[in-house]
């Protein structure tokens, strides 16, 4: 999982950008290490293809540095940065066929005609297109587009590849393939990805590090599982995956950890480990529970640390899922509850009195 | 501001700078002077450069001026709506009843305006002449007894000769607004109970309105500003306000009155432009 | 019935978009039988067929004058008001800066200005400056009436350019120039071929504006003007008539075939009307 060798290659430090009156990114820091695949998530507004394009060189900073490479890029143009980018469009040149579209960078650099076909033919090879090489842009699907655009950047050899939104115009099934062909090249390769995405479940599958932003911020900066299991605010939480939010009173803290009253589930005391460092306890008034860590006791008995009654509201069959609502005795909005479809199990109508199980550790307390 | 935004601007004025500094010479300049001109005098040889409105006087009010002007705007806008009515059939025709060689019509249309203006505009003089090729065929034919006489030398003849020579320009605007029309939006008026009449004049007619308007604009311009057609095919009835200001800057030598002519002949174009401009809108509706 | 009555409907504009179609092309097709028609007056009818007035146009040395004259003039027009153009288009498509309305409003009025206040309004300064009329200010004057044109010719094309494709540029490694030369230009080079031939066009039979402004050096439309008033001359006019048209129909063709030619390699869905508005 932990992929590349540590080292910074790009330091962002105290970076805006403001648009007029309005800021797309109200101070952006953050260190990007040599090899790993970074994704900026968010939704769409939030500054990251900003960012994107401050590090590519297309739009300059309005205060704050970039350093790509121990290298300060102010005054450094697009065109002498060691990045290169995979565009949201793919920016194919339409009047060049594929190969002439790899090569391009390459015959800028000046290096010979051989050269370059040799060059161009191992990219080609690297994205599955071998022999494409003379097919015209507009004959090319749109995966296949993805991939010339990708061998486009990969043949410069850069430091960094930048892709911004590289998969969103492709289908769902075709979207899924190259997200795993992606992340296998990116670790088979070695050079550092940073990836643009509104798509949380793109960025889980392929990121080492996920910087997910909100409004011109960086929200939370963590591993894919990190961000998932401890997503530090409420928003973040809601925005990666799905969350239960239940109120809650802070009853105390101490060497066994905090001590919470949440409604319907009763008191209940969260393991120091699992305590966000930066915690103002008198701020609590929500704790998180994804559907995935409560279950549906069923009449053998299965073991849970806590179980609490309630009553099927709802079902959304999923094949391998269901996703139930259910309403918690004592609780206030019904709760989301997901279980995988084993054999043996089989779906509970509305109104069936339940017993879910649950335990402290799924408990996430937000900052 | 920030500093993205100026270099932005800053490269924008960088390329748009010359031609708006060449505009700025060969117009603005122009039509500043043209302006100032008319409200000086013509002493024969010498320009009086005492401002005043003498030319603008006998512009408004001498008959002559007076009867060239009313009689170039009204034959405009006759031309405009004969060529505009004639062509609204054409355009329509093209959008929604020819599916197959759209390029080809639109090529055919256009190509009789790549003929020199000048030998067109003869060539209905030679068409519509008293023994011209109308003549002689309705005469061979026995249609007629004697050669026809309204048809040349008089206004029917200057606004069939300008219907002619906009007919183009009539077409591909109302034809462009035409093919923009989203064709659902027509099946959904039918669907909501409207015959074909109505649909036209509910959907079809409004969302063509910019094109119409744009064809009426620009064929009503330049109409105004024609002397060659009714100098071939006009006779004195069908002298315009455009030969006056040539004679004036010409043979009369009296190019201060000539401007005031010019300048008064664009006011009433544009005044009469934006009413049909604002009048268009109106009845398009909230298109664009 | 409803379909029955949509048949007459379309039966009817069919008969009329025919009979329209003789009215725009009676003129048209006069034009060669005339030329050819050995016969001094142009009237009906015809008399035999002849080249003589078109050999006679050779041997005009004031109409090869004046050819030569129109090209110079077309061509230096079609070369400036293009570049000009181009560049105006260019920021207009690409970039926000202050006072664009009003600044590309105002380079777009002559297309909405009669030409004869055109002419007239070149003709003054010139007038009250003392220069003396040239070809130059017939350039200078066509110029100004071709911008709008060009503008409006390349900026669908700048508009059509996808920003990223220059910017990828930039990111592999190429200079402003380099992109300009290797992906702007050739992706608008129908829209600035396109915008040269209908600017030459425009230039070339361009009269009002000529007959001001020009001096000695006279232009095709001016020597034209100039002969119609002299029946013999006429079917000489209508053999220079039908070479012009014969040129004109050739110019449009292939710049036709160009732009589909440019669209189909790129790809895109050449649209019926682009290469002509």
């Amino acid at each position: 999982m932990a992929a590349g060798t540590g080292n910074s290659i790009i330091e962002i430090a105290g970076v805006t950008r403001d648009f007029g009156s309005f800021q797309a990114l109200k101070g952006i820091s953050a260190d990007i290490r040599e090899g790993e695949f970074f994704s900026l998530l968010g939704p769409s507004g939030c500054g990251k293809t900003t960012l994107l394009r401050l590090i590519a060189g297309f739009d300059e900073p309005t205060s704050g540095t970039i350093a790509i490479d121990g290298r300060p890029m102010a005054d450094i143009p697009a065109n002498r940065r060691p990045t290169n980018m995979v565009f949201q469009s793919y920016a194919i040149f339409p009047h060049l066929d594929v190969a002439e579209n790899v090569g391009y960078g390459l015959k800028t650099r000046r290096m010979p005609r051989a050269q370059i076909a040799a060059e161009v033919e191992k990219a080609l090879e690297m994205v599955d297109l071998a022999d494409y090489g003379r097919r015209a842009a507009h004959e090319l699907s749109g995966g296949q587009r993805q991939r010339v655009a990708l061998a486009r950047a990969l043949v410069m050899r850069p430091k960094v590849v930048l892709l911004d939104e590289p998969l969103s115009a492709l289908d769902k099934k075709l979207r899924e393939q190259m997200q795993v062909e992606l992340r296998e090249l990116q670790q088979s390769i070695g050079i550092t990805f940073i990836l643009v995405t509104h798509d949380q479940e793109e960025a889980l599958i392929m990121s080492d590090r996920i910087a997910v932003m909100f409004e011109g911020r960086i929200a939370q900066l963590a591993s894919p599982e990190e961000l998932y299991r401890h997503p530090r605010t409420k928003r973040v939480a809601s925005f990666i995956g799905v969350m239960n939010f239940l109120p809650a009173t802070f009853v105390s803290r101490d060497a066994a950890g905090v001590t919470v009253d949440v409604t319907a589930l009763g008191r209940v005391t969260i393991p120091p480990a699992l305590v966000p460092a930066p915690l103002d306890s008198a701020t609590i008034d929500t704790v998180g529970v994804r559907p995935e860590m409560f279950t549906i006791l069923s009449d053998r008995v299965e073991p849970a640390e806590r179980a609490t009654p309630g009553t099927v509201t709802g079902n959304s069959y999923y094949g391998d899922m269901t996703y139930y609502t259910v309403q918690l005795d004592g609780g206030a909005a019904p709760i989301t509850i997901s279980m995988r479809n084993t054999a043996g199990r089989s779906v509970l109508p509305s109104g069936s009195r339940v017993s879910v199980g649950w335990g402290a550790e799924s408990i996430v307390l937000f900052e | 501001m920030g500093l993205k935004l100026d270099r932005e601007a800053r490269s924008g004025l960088l390329l748009v700078g010359p031609t708006a500094i060449y505009a700025a010479l060969m117009l603005a300049a122009p039509l500043f002077m043209i302006v100032t001109f008319s409200f000086w005098t013509q002493n024969y040889l010498d320009i009086d450069r005492t401002l005043t409105l003498a030319n603008y006087r006998t512009a408004w009010s001498e008959p002559i001026y007076r009867v060239l002007m009313v009689r170039s705007l009204v034959i405009s806008l006759i031309v405009t709506a004969v060529t505009v009515l004639l062509a609204f059939p054409i355009a329509y025709f093209l959008s929604f009843h020819v599916t197959r060689r759209k390029p080809l019509w639109l090529f055919l249309i256009t190509v009789p305006f790549w003929t020199s203006y000048l030998i067109r505009v003869f060539l209905w003089k030679v068409i519509l002449g008293f023994n011209g090729v109308l003549n002689t065929a309705l005469l061979d034919l026995g249609l007629i007894d004697a050669p026809l006489t309204f048809i040349l030398y008089n206004t029917n003849a200057v606004v069939l000769t300008l219907a002619h020579a906009w007919a183009a320009f009539a077409i591909l605007p109302i034809f462009v607004a035409l093919e923009k029309i989203d064709r659902s939006l027509l099946e959904a008026a039918e669907d909501l109970g409207d015959g074909p009449l109505r649909r036209f004049l509910r959907i079809t007619l409004p969302l063509a309105m910019p094109g119409v308007v744009g064809a009426t604009l620009i064929v009503l311009i330049p109409t105004m500003g024609d002397f060659i057609t009714p100098r071939l095919v006009g006779g004195t009835e069908g002298m315009m306000i455009a030969n006056m200001i040539q004679v004036q800057f010409g043979r009369a030598n009296n190019a201060p009155l000539g401007a005031a002519l010019a300048v008064s002949a664009m006011l009433v174009v544009g005044v009469v432009s934006l009413v049909i401009y604002l009048a268009g809108r109106k009845f398009g509706g909230r298109v664009r | 019935m409803k379909r029955s009555g949509r048949g007459t409907s379309a039966r009817w504009l069919t008969i009329y978009a025919v009979a329209y179609m003789v009215f725009l092309y009676a003129p048209v097709v006069l034009l060669p039988l005339f030329a050819f028609n050995d016969a001094t007056v142009v009237a009906f009818p015809l008399s035999g067929f002849t080249t003589d007035w078109f050999a006679a146009l050779w041997r005009t040395e004031a109409l090869v004058d004046a050819v030569r004259n129109s090209l110079v003039v077309a061509v230096a027009a079609a070369v400036l008001a293009t570049t000009l153009g181009a560049s105006a288009a260019r920021a207009a498509a690409r970039y926000r800066f202050p006072g664009k309305g009003p600044v590309m409003g105002f380079i777009m009025l002559p297309l909405v200005l009669p030409e004869i206040i055109v002419a007239v309004a070149l003709l003054v300064p010139i007038m009250q400056l003392g220069l003396s009329l040239s070809l130059w200010t017939v350039i200078a004057g066509h110029v100004l009436i071709c911008i709008p044109f060009s503008i409006a010719i390349l900026s669908s094309a700048f508009q059509g350019l996808d920003i990223s494709l220059e910017e990828a540029s930039l990111d592999l490694e190429e200079s402003r120039w380099g992109t300009f030369r290797r992906v702007t230009l050739p992706l608008v080079m129908p829209g600035v071929i396109s915008s040269l031939l209908i600017c030459f066009t425009i230039s070339l039979d361009e009269f009002m504006i000529a007959f001001f402004l020009t001096g000695t050096e006279v232009t095709l439309p001016v020597y034209i003007w100039s002969q119609l008033r002299f029946p013999t001359k006429l079917p000489s006019i209508m053999a220079l008539g039908t070479l012009l048209l014969a040129l004109s129909i050739v110019l449009l063709v292939v710049a036709e075939w160009l732009r589909r030619r440019a669209a189909r390699r790129q790809g895109i869905e050449a649209s019926a009307i682009g290469g002509l508005m």
